[in-house]
This record gives C-alpha cells, sequence and structure tokens, in this order.
C-alpha cells in the first residue's frame, strides 16, 4: 500500500514534535525513520498507525483520505518498542487476538485461527512456543511473536518502532535478517524506526533521516552516503 | 565483591539479631490482632454455641445482619465502578485539576467518618433546604437506608481507586494500544486487557472495600439515627447490645462480624493459590 503524508504537524501543548512533513512512501517499500533521540520518529509512526491525531495535515493510503480513520479499521500491523506483548496470554493467544477480535461474519473459525497461528509460529521460527507465557521467552523471541502477532491481522502496512532496540548484538543481525526475508515474502509497506545508522542503512531501500521534528532528506542509503543535503545528515552519517 | 570467597547471605546482620527482630513482629501480631480476635470468639461461646447462634436468631440482629450485607451489596459494586473509571481518568490521562481529583479521592482516608455522618444530616437532614424538599417528597435519605449507603460510600470510596492508580500506571497504554491497532473496540480492550491486568488489585481494593463497608460504625452511627430494628447494621448493633449488657448477645453478632471478614480474606488466599502460576507468569520479570 502506497503512503502519502502531505504537511502533517503534531503538537503536544507548547512542544512541537513535527513541523510540517511530507513524505510519499511506495507500495511494498522498505522505509527506516532514521534520527536522534526526540526528532518525531515514533511520533510520525504513531500518527500512520492511528494512535495519535496530527495537529494538521494529511494522511493517505492508496490515495484515500485516511487521516481521520480509526485505529481498529487501519489494519496497521504496530510492533510496539517495548513489544506491548499482552502478559496475562500465552503466545498462542497472543497471536491468535486480532483475528478474535473481528465482528463474528468476518471471524475465522477456530480451526482457521489455529492453522494460522500455527503457520506464523513458523515463520518466525518458533513453532513450539505456543502455550508460553511471554515473560517465559527472551528479547528476541519476544520480538519474534510481536511481530507475527502484528501479521496475524493480514495487514496492509508493517509499522515498527524500534524493533530490535532493547536486543544484544548477535541477535539485532539475526532479527534484521528476518524481518528483510518477511518483507520480501510478504510485499508489505513496511516502516520501522531506529536510531542506528548502520541498521538503516542495511536494512532499508529508503532512509527517511529526521531532525528536530523535520525530514532532513529522503533517499536510498547509497544516495545518502555520497549526496548528504546537509550538514546534519552528514554529520550524523559520519558519527 | 570478587573478593567474597564463602557464598555468604545478602543480609549481614547477626542470627540472633534476625531471631529477635522476628519474635517481636510475631509476638505483636499475636498480642495486636490475634489475641482480641480469639478473645471476641471466647466471649461469644462463652454460654455454648447453641446459646451464640439463638442471640444471631433474635429478630434485631438478624435485620442488622440483613442490613449490612445488603450495604455491602449495593456500595462495593458502585465503588468498584467509581474506583476503575477514576483510576483509568487518572493513569491513562493528563487533564486539568488532576492532582486535585488525586487529593480528593483520598479525602475519605483523612476526614473522620463522624464528620462524614454529620455533613450528611446536615445536607440532607430535615433541617436544611435540600433534605425539607426531600421529606416533602416523600424521600428520606438522612435516618434511613439511602443515608447509610451514601455515608458508606463515602467511607469506602478510596479502597479500588487507591489500589488500582498505581497498577495501571506502572502498567502503562501500549498493551492497550496493541489490542486497539488489532482491531479491538475500546470496549473489547478494556474486558479483555486491561481488566485481567488489574484484576488481582482490583480484587484486593474490592475486598478492603467490603471488609470497611461492612465494619463502619462512625458515619453510620451518626447518619442512621440507630433505629432500633431498621437502621442498625451490624456494628451499630454490637454498641447497642454491648451497652445493654447482652454480653453473648453483642460478642456473637461481633464474632459474626469478624467472621464475615475472615471468610474475605480466606477467599482471596484462595484464589491466590488457585491461581499462583497464572500471577507468576503476568508479574513483570
Ligand atoms: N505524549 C507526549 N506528550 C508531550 N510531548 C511528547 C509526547 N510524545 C512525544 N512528545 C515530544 O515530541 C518530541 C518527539 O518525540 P518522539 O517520541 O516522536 O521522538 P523519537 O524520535 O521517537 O525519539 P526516541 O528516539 O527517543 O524514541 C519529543 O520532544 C517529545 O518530548
Ligand atoms: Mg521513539
Amino acid at each position: 500500500m502506497n503512503i502519502d503524508i502531505e504537511d502533517l504537524t503534531k503538537s503536544f501543548g507548547a512542544q512541537t514534535a513535527l513541523h510540517p512533513v511530507s513524505l510519499t512512501i511506495p507500495s511494498g517499500a522498505l522505509v527506516a525513520l532514521l534520527g536522534p533521540s526526540g526528532s518525531g520518529k515514533t511520533t510520525l509512526l504513531r500518527i500512520l498507525g492511528g494512535l495519535e491525531i496530527p495537529s494538521a495535515g494529511r494522511v493517505r493510503f492508496d490515495g484515500q483520505d485516511a487521516t481521520g480513520l480509526r485505529v481498529q479499521d487501519r489494519r496497521a500491523g504496530f510492533v510496539f518498542q517495548h513489544y506491548a506483548l499482552f502478559r496475562h496470554m500465552t503466545v498462542f493467544e497472543n497471536i491468535a487476538y486480532g483475528l478474535r477480535a473481528r465482528p463474528r461474519r468476518s471471524r475465522p473459525t477456530k480451526a482457521e485461527i489455529d492453522r494460522r497461528v500455527l503457520r506464523l509460529l513458523d515463520l518466525i521460527q518458533l513453532p513450539d512456543i505456543g502455550p508460553r507465557y511471554p515473560s517465559q521467552l527472551s528479547g528476541g523471541q519476544r520480538q519474534r511473536v510481536a511481530l507475527a502477532r502484528a501479521l496475524a491481522i493480514d495487514p496492509r502496512m508493517l509499522l515498527l518502532d524500534e524493533p530490535f532496540g532493547a536486543l544484544d548484538a548477535k541477535v539485532r543481525k539475526d532479527l534484521r535478517q528476518g524481518l528483510r526475508e518477511i518483507h520480501d515474502s510478504t510485499g508489505l509497506t513496511t516502516v520501522f524506526v531506529t536510531h542506528d545508522q548502520d541498521e538503516a542503512m542495511e536494512l532499508a531501500d529508503v532512509v527517511v533521516v529526521m531532525s528536530m521534528g523535520r525530514i532532513e532528506q529522503v533517499g536510498p542509503p547509497v544516495e545518502l552516503r555520497s549526496r548528504p543535503a546537509s550538514r546534519f545528515v552528514e554529520m550524523f552519517l559520519a558519527r | 565483591m570478587s573478593d567474597v570467597v564463602h557464598p555468604v547471605p545478602v543480609t549481614t546482620e547477626p542470627r540472633g539479631v534476625r531471631f529477635l527482630v522476628i519474635l517481636l513482629v510475631l509476638s505483636l501480631v499475636a498480642v495486636l490482632l490475634l489475641a482480641p480476635l480469639a478473645a471476641v470468639f471466647s466471649e461469644a461461646l462463652a454460654d455454648g454455641l447453641p446459646a451464640a447462634l439463638q442471640a444471631l436468631a433474635q429478630p434485631d440482629a438478624r435485620s442488622a445482619i440483613g442490613l449490612t450485607l445488603l450495604v455491602a451489596v449495593i456500595t462495593v459494586p458502585l465503588n468498584a465502578a467509581v474506583g476503575i473509571a477514576a483510576a483509568w481518568a487518572i493513569a491513562r490521562f493528563d487533564f486539568r485539576g488532576k492532582a486535585f481529583l488525586v487529593t480528593l479521592i483520598d479525602l475519605p482516608f483523612s476526614v473522620s467518618p463522624v464528620v462524614a455522618g454529620l455533613a450528611l444530616v446536615l445536607l440532607f437532614g430535615s433541617n436544611s433546604t435540600l433534605g425539607g424538599w426531600l421529606i416533602t417528597h416523600d424521600m428520606r435519605i438522612v435516618f434511613a437506608l439511602p443515608g447509610i449507603i451514601l455515608a458508606t460510600l463515602f467511607v469506602t470510596f478510596p479502597f479500588v481507586a487507591r489500589e488500582l492508580i498505581p497498577v495501571m500506571i506502572e502498567q502503562g497504554r501500549a498493551e492497550e494500544e496493541a489490542a486497539l491497532t488489532l482491531g479491538a473496540s475500546g470496549w473489547r480492550a478494556f474486558r479483555t486487557v486491561t481488566l485481567p491486568n488489574i484484576r488481582w488489585a482490583l480484587l484486593y481494593g474490592v475486598l478492603l472495600c467490603n471488609a470497611r463497608a461492612m465494619g463502619e460504625f462512625g458515619a453510620v452511627a451518626v447518619v442512621s439515627g440507630k433505629i432500633r430494628g431498621e437502621t442498625t447494621t451490624m456494628p451499630i448493633m454490637v454498641e447497642m447490645l454491648y451497652n445493654e449488657y447482652l454480653a453473648t448477645a453483642a460478642f456473637s453478632l461481633a464474632a459474626a462480624l469478624a467472621l464475615l471478614a475472615l471468610v474475605t480474606l480466606a477467599l482471596k488466599s484462595l484464589l491466590e493459590w488457585r491461581h499462583a502460576d497464572l500471577l507468576a507468569a503476568t508479574r513483570r520479570h
């Protein structure tokens, strides 16, 4: 799905988190929002997911105005920074949650839900952890379960807030690869937030560099390296 | 601590000190909590169990038990619902006057129950405009069930909210937001995510609220007018019987009241014990 962001602004009281930002995300792209802490990455992602209401501006999904679309109707697979797994439910129930929450007429049968959850557990290569509780998983396993839960609703896009933020270097590398593979096999438009430039450069097709609520530059990793649009981008990538 | 060679307990107090502290706590518990309870029960049973049961079967005692249960059944669910709403608003949203609201919730803890009862009498009694109007329209608040319920609501208001606020703040919004992004309605998210996450704190708050609702004396004493067999709850009936030197009757009713409290505590322990694995699993690591 194609995402158009037009002159989006967001302020929290006196604090301006996003100055007008505009951005087009082509269908099927894997996009990184890269920037230092407080630059507005999470805010932009949450607006796309419908968790935050913009102060002004528009969001379009496939050309259709989606600015006021309810979060439930967006079908955005959202992976939260600390995963936000339901701690009182097993992994299986976590992944099945979105399917069971559907209105009766579009809800899959129990057998179909079982089948889909098991397939997702296979996809994240953790076929046996269905009966466990989130507190019994490692950080990397939790991250993958969160991804499976987001994928279960058959989303139109994937939004991930620092998906690998809390993990050690080795696990990060593996999961990066995993996300790339899932993106390539599903073809989902995917936006992920990171402040790790290596991660952005290695994983994304397009990198959006943000600073202080503004978009500094948008482009493929190579272009950002060879032709930084501003002093900030040059400095940030040189770190 | 690399120079520690032997495995040594983290607490370094000498054994004697630890033993003394434990002994002190245990004897305090025995003297302050267990002894009074035992005294009440032994006094109630001084003339034997049949006498005690017969005392409880008297019309006044029965109506007091009925009234106390009725008041609890009405006030506890009401305060649980309002407590959940208040805790939710405070934990989830930023709004003007939030700090004031938090202070307000604590008010019943700091105001003497007798004052609360008097305030209700002033507000709804026959000498006030509102009270006069209500009485001419045949609605009795003071010296009747509504007054007792209002007084009990006031006194027990903080229990549920107080238990829930820290738990809900600690848990944050993320899980609820996750439920919404997965397509759940706000109500479904509340039912399937918020409520299960707070259920132990809620249960605890409800039990405390219930214990206080059944045991409240001061505020109810003022508001109820102590009309025998009509507005006398168990604690008030106990006091009246005691003042009339009817020891067996007074202590039997007191023991019944204590028993109700013990049953709620036992219920809580039972639930905790039966759900021990889930409790451990859902607790933050
Ligand atoms: N709910 C809120 N209330 C007030 N201010 C907020 C809120 N959410 C974000 N902000 C502010 O908006 C700005 C952008 O925040 P945002 O969370 O989008 O940054 P970020 O780029 O995700 O940072 P990080 O890398 O630290 O997660 C910050 O200055 C932040 O303080
Ligand atoms: Mg962020």
